[in-house]
């Protein structure tokens, strides 16, 4: 049996895969199909976004100026640059520097951690304070005291769920990232990646740049409503 | 293994800059007002259009779908396809609503 | 290394005897089941698990046939009627119809019909199984606590504001059962992609094959959308926020987009794996290459695509635009092209077959014809002009009932039937099957058609009083359900007694063609193949020469 000789080779390979090859383009196009129905799961959020938008533009145009653009380009900044990390760390660990790689793990763990930080301080929570939370509990108030004289409440209100529930969408898939960047940064301390050993670090640096993608997205269609 | 491509870090620090560059522009374009006085449209398709570079970028580069198969391309690109698709008869619906209603020029009162 | 097995034109001899060793018996713990990533054994775990939400859902059906047999509402009260249909339909349709050809029959054969050792990613194949084991616990959670009657569609603000049943963690496991649907179409496509046998070309796949292909695009590029839908949903019940509500500035017919985007293309999710199943058993029992194999195959991917443009036709009365209606009204007419080429090719299949009459075979004859009058009726409906009057008639009742159950369903014991020999290596008392699968027909065609006029007259679907005119009809439909019923319940035991007092099946009892039925023993090895075969023949290569075995 080809696969018991091959086993013998590579302890990474699975009994019913023939090779290497086999099992890697596998295990690629797998990864591809994960976030292709990523996609589509965000594209629901980005579907029902683009009708309200369209039936309330101004309530869009009133909420977007009550976001804070400094903030948000900031954090656009950290997290193109955490995706940079991310992709150094797939070439440190081709390359088969373990050291190099086990910092831009780590890198890129702070610079994501920093994300979902500023997000929940400093855009949250004083949202949460002055009444934008969408819900019986709206009443808009504080520093957003003017938006309580915006015509039309209800459709404010949509457009701060939209913002909550996609930018949180975008900040749980962050969090789920963490995780698995722990468990990575554990492994490769116990040696477990090199440059015949790369594929996890690949594919979840797919994930990284998946979500990063989605904060590209997110970024104009929040902050930047002209 | 060693069959994958290997992307340099100067290719990297290369597409971060060009990201950066077109972060600032995509908020440099939101400050202007693109197109006629009534119509919003065209800022959107400006910053889409910005965003839709930026993700080719990552995804070409970052993501090394320049650097795989077909059909690796062909999956990376099906869903976003897929969404055009579910845009284009979702706004057929809501942009047409207002053609067969006589009395209310505009239903959403916008 | 050289491999020996050549899957070739010829046909190898029979091989009688039960292997010792095979993938029932290898390992006897029950952890050796619950834990395994073997395909075969996952696929026995589906089939168990969703023959009992069969069971679940089916009493949900025969209880209020029961009460329809009066025009009065004697039986169940308004409300428990609401939670009765709509149990019906959710367990049905995320519990049984979703799941059941993919995951049972996909999951055996897959691998097998290709030549390989198991599907791409075992693990996650398990963790699906897992997942929507969870899913269907806390769907039985749900009719324990009290139920849901919004209707299977989830309706907003039906669902949101006003329904006082369990709506939340009903959107929890349609959340949560969704992403079992995904992980096996994730894996059937990679593995269709990468694990194929050498030789196995894309145009000697089986049909089966190209249909569970097809049905996995589908899986994961709509599911997610019926999650995010659902989520947004809950959402909305929980916080009392306006998503999807109109008194908050919401756009309810927003949801049914959403709802439908995903649930149009999960029809055929249901009916396409049995479509594939159709074809493996048109080909085998009329001795024939299936006709106009490439067209077949194509049909199934321009189904799922054509599939994804049709979904407003749900929508021609809840203030979709009309010129949108107009659009998806055509849209609607293209996707009965290609499920019209395969119903004329496998027909033209039949034309001078050898053509055996088995079990199976008869179960595939009543698909086509079922699935034409389910099919030809959804052109009706497709229709805008048409579908007014005809809209929440039990016209639309018969229609679905023709597709899911006179279609899928059909097909899905006929897949059972065809394929019970190779996954226990035991046969069943053919006499017997072949008057359950009479009766099957029989039973359904009495208690649908019946509700095609009843529709037709203006009888409006989920009352649980009507007017007494349209009695006669209904107690037709009620009378036919009960020989359904008997149909359904009578395979349970004999295909049970099987296992014990059945006969040796042996590797082919049906002469058929095909990796599974010629390189494998029956039941299958648990690593499928003793070597992995080369490939050097088309599918379907019959030459009228086969046999049943004795």
């Amino acid at each position: 049996m080809s696969s018991a000789e091959a086993q013998t080779d590579n302890p990474h390979l699975a009994h019913h895969f023939e090779s290497v090859e086999q099992q890697e383009e596998s295990c690629t196009l797998g990864m591809w199909l994960f976030l292709a129905q990523e996609v589509m799961f965000f594209g629901g959020l980005f579907m029902a976004y683009a009708v309200y938008r369209y039936m309330y533009f101004d309530a869009w145009y009133a909420g977007s100026h009550h976001l804070n653009v400094s903030i948000g380009g900031f954090n656009t900044v950290v997290l193109l640059v955490s995706s940079f990390t991310m992709a150094m760390g797939v070439y440190f660990c081709q390359i088969g520097n373990s050291k190099w790689l086990f910092r831009m793990l780590g890198l890129t763990l702070i610079l994501g951690i920093a994300f979902v930080g500023l997000k929940w301080w400093l855009e949250y929570t004083p949202k949460f304070h002055d009444g934008l939370f969408p819900g019986s509990g709206w009443g808009p108030k504080g520093h957003y005291a003017d938006l309580a004289n915006f015509k039309d409440q209800g459709a404010l209100q949509l457009f701060f769920i939209f913002y909550f529930i996609m930018t949180g969408m975008h900040a749980f898939h962050m969090v789920i990232g963490f995780v698995i960047l722990l468990v990575l940064m554990w492994m490769t301390k116990q040696n477990k990646f090199g440059p015949q050993r790369y594929m996890p670090i690949l594919f979840f640096g797919l994930y990284w740049h998946f979500v990063d993608i989605v904060w590209v997205f997110l970024f104009p269609m929040f902050y930047l409503v002209t | 293994m060693s069959q994958h491509h290997i992307v340099t870090p100067k290719t990297y620090v290369t597409i971060l800059c060009c990201l950066f560059a077109l972060m600032a522009l995509t908020i440099g374009a939101a400050k202007f007002h693109i197109g006629p006085a009534d119509q919003h449209v065209y800022n959107l398709l400006v910053a889409l259009a910005i965003a839709g570079c930026k993700m080719s970028l990552i995804l070409m580069f970052f993501m090394h779908v320049k650097y795989g198969s077909k059909l690796t391309a062909v999956f990376a690109t099906g869903g976003f396809f897929w969404l055009v698709i579910f845009f284009t008869l979702l706004f057929a619906d809501y942009m047409s609503r207002i053609w067969n209603s006589p009395i209310t020029p505009n239903p959403y009162g916008g | 290394m050289a491999n020996d097995v050549v899957h070739g034109p010829d046909i190898p001899p029979r091989d009688y005897t039960r292997p010792e060793i095979n993938y029932l018996n290898w390992r006897q713990t029950v952890g050796s089941w619950l834990l395994s990533q073997d395909h075969k054994r996952i696929g026995i775990m589906y089939l168990i698990s969703i023959s009992i939400f069969f069971l679940v859902g089916g009493t949900f059906a025969t209880i209020f046939r029961i009460e329809l047999l009066t025009p009065e509402g004697d039986l169940l009260q308004a409300d428990t009627y609401n939670k009765f249909f709509t149990l019906h339909g959710v367990v049905m349709i995320f519990f049984f119809l979703i799941p059941s050809i993919p995951a049972v029959l996909g999951n055996f054969l897959i691998p097998l019909q290709i030549g390989a050792r198991d599907v791409a990613f075992p693990k996650l194949n398990l963790l699906s199984w897992y997942i929507f084991m969870v899913g269907g616990t806390l769907g039985v959670t749900v009719i324990l606590i009290g139920g849901l009657d919004t209707g299977w569609t989830f309706y907003t603000p039906l669902s949101t504001s006003y329904a006082n049943t369990h709506v939340f963690l009903a959107a929890i496991v349609i959340f949560i059962t969704g992403f079992s649907s995904i992980l096996t179409g994730l894996n059937f496509l990679v593995t269709i992609h990468k694990m194929r046998a050498p030789g196995m070309t894309w145009f000697r796949l089986p049909l089966f094959i190209w249909a569970h292909y097809a049905t996995s695009v589908i899986q994961i590029l709509g599911t997610p959308v019926i999650a995010i839908t659902v989520f947004l949903a809950g959402v909305e019940r929980l916080w009392g926020v306006g998503i999807f509500d109109p008194a908050l500035g919401g756009d309810p017919v927003l949801f049914q987009h959403m709802f439908w985007f995903y649930s149009h293309p999960a029809v055929y999710i249901m009916i396409l794996p049995g479509m594939g199943v159709i074809s493996e058993i048109i080909g085998c029992f009329s001795r024939n290459r299936v006709f106009g194999y490439e067209f077949i195959a194509f049909s199934s991917v321009a189904i799922a695509i054509i599939g994804f443009l049709v979904w407003g036709h749900h929508m021609y009365v809840s203030g979709q635009a009309m010129y949108s209606n107009l659009v998806f009204s055509l849209l609607t007419m293209l996707v009965a092209v290609p499920s019209a080429i395969k119903i004329f090719n496998w027909t033209a299949t039949l034309y001078k077959g050898n053509v055996v009459w088995a079990t199976p075979m008869i179960y595939a004859i009543g698909f086509i014809g079922l699935f034409a009058i389910g099919g030809g009726t959804g052109l009706f409906l497709g229709a805008v002009g048409l579908d007014v009057p005809l809209h929440d008639t039990y016209f639309v009742v018969a229609h679905f009932h023709y597709v899911m159950v006179g279609g899928m369903v059909m097909a899905y014991l006929a897949g059972i039937h065809f394929y019970w020999p190779k996954m226990t290596g035991k046969m069943y008392p053919q006499t017997l099957a072949n008057l359950c699968a009479i009766l099957v027909f029989v039973g359904f065609n009495c208690t649908f058609f019946p509700q095609f006029l009843a529709g037709w007259l203006g009888m409006p679907r989920r009352y649980h009083s009507y007017h007494e005119d349209f009695q006669v009809l209904n107690v037709m439909s009620t009378l036919g359900a009960s020989i359904l019923g008997l149909g359904f319940t009578i395979p349970v035991f004999y295909l049970i007694w099987s296992l014990f007092y059945g006969k040796e099946a042996g590797s082919n009892p049906w002469g058929a063609r095909g990796l599974e039925w010629e390189v494998c023993t029956s039941p299958p090895d648990p690593h499928n193949f003793h070597e992995i075969p080369i490939v050097t023949s088309e599918a379907y290569a019959y030459t009228g020469e086969e046999t049943l075995s004795e």
